[in-house]
């Protein structure tokens, strides 16, 4: 699988294979963002306002995937993650869905529009975060040398992702 | 090295007015090409400017990516976190 670009869209050719590694690892990824949240104040939460408190991630997967938002301050990190976990699970699980969504069933070609070659980015990296975080990958890790399955999955979202951005230009936000 | 007995003199203003900065801290899982991306869709920075904050952070392990008031840090700091960037705030 490789993507290209095809006219204004960005083609996609996965086959079965790819389909089922793909969605295998956007629903592992979707059970890790849905994992339980502690919620001191589940009417608040009911209704859509901010929990009384959002305890922080209590594995280093999850951890990286929803980093503190401060260094050194446990109380603003608190505040800062009372307000914007839920926000930020939603966004993480959307794209995940999407890309989910978007997979040809048992393989083939399908195109993406700009808002579905965002969305396969941040969902790819995503991926690329729980598996490297994980297999605790370094910069110095050699993807080659190792005979690791989940460490050649890694090293293959690192690749296909890579293939994707060399078919797109940033959009810049302003 | 004046800068502390000044801010001691005017009280409390001069250090509300000090802005904040939003830092990406290096990881060694996301991709170089994939944070030039990311920085150029979010702050909308140029190739060549995001590349340099980039490379600034693959080498020097962090960089300094966007100023301005707290709030809108916050909101800069979730936008990286939901790209994925490994992003925190703090005053300057």
């Amino acid at each position: 699988m490789r993507f290209t670009r095809h006219r204004k869209q960005v083609r996609a050719n996965p086959d079965e294979f790819e389909v089922a590694l793909l969605s295998k690892l956007a629903t592992e990824l979707l059970d890790l963002i849905d994992a339980p949240e502690v919620s001191d104040d589940p009417l608040a939460e009911m209704v859509g306002m901010p929990p009384g408190e959002v305890h922080p991630p209590d594995n280093e997967v999850l951890a990286r995937l929803l980093p503190d938002a401060y260094r050194g301050d446990p109380e603003a990190t608190k505040e800062f993650r009372r307000y914007t976990d839920s926000d930020l699970r939603q966004a993480k699980r959307a794209n995940a869905k999407a890309l989910l969504a978007s997979l040809p069933e048992g393989g083939g070609t399908f195109d993406l529009d700009r808002d579905l070659v965002d969305v396969w980015l941040a969902s790819l990296n995503d991926m690329r975060l729980a598996l490297g975080t994980a297999l605790d990958v370094t910069e110095d890790t050699d993807l080659d040398a190792d005979d690791s399955p989940t460490l050649q999955v890694y090293g293959w979202l690192g690749w296909l992702q890579e293939s994707l951005l060399s078919c797109v230009d940033p959009r810049p936000a302003h | 090295m004046t800068a502390p007995a000044q801010i001691e003199e005017t009280g409390t203003e001069e250090i509300v007015d000090r802005p904040w900065v939003t830092i990406v801290w290096n990881d060694p899982i996301n991709l170089m090409s994939y944070v030039t991306h990311v920085l150029i869709e979010l702050f909308g920075y140029s190739m060549d400017k995001a590349t340099e904050l980039m490379l600034q952070v693959h080498h020097e392990g962090r960089a300094v990516v966007s100023d301005g008031t707290r709030e809108q840090m916050e909101a800069d700091v979730a936008r990286c976190h939901a790209k994925g960037l490994w992003a925190t705030l703090q005053q300057d």
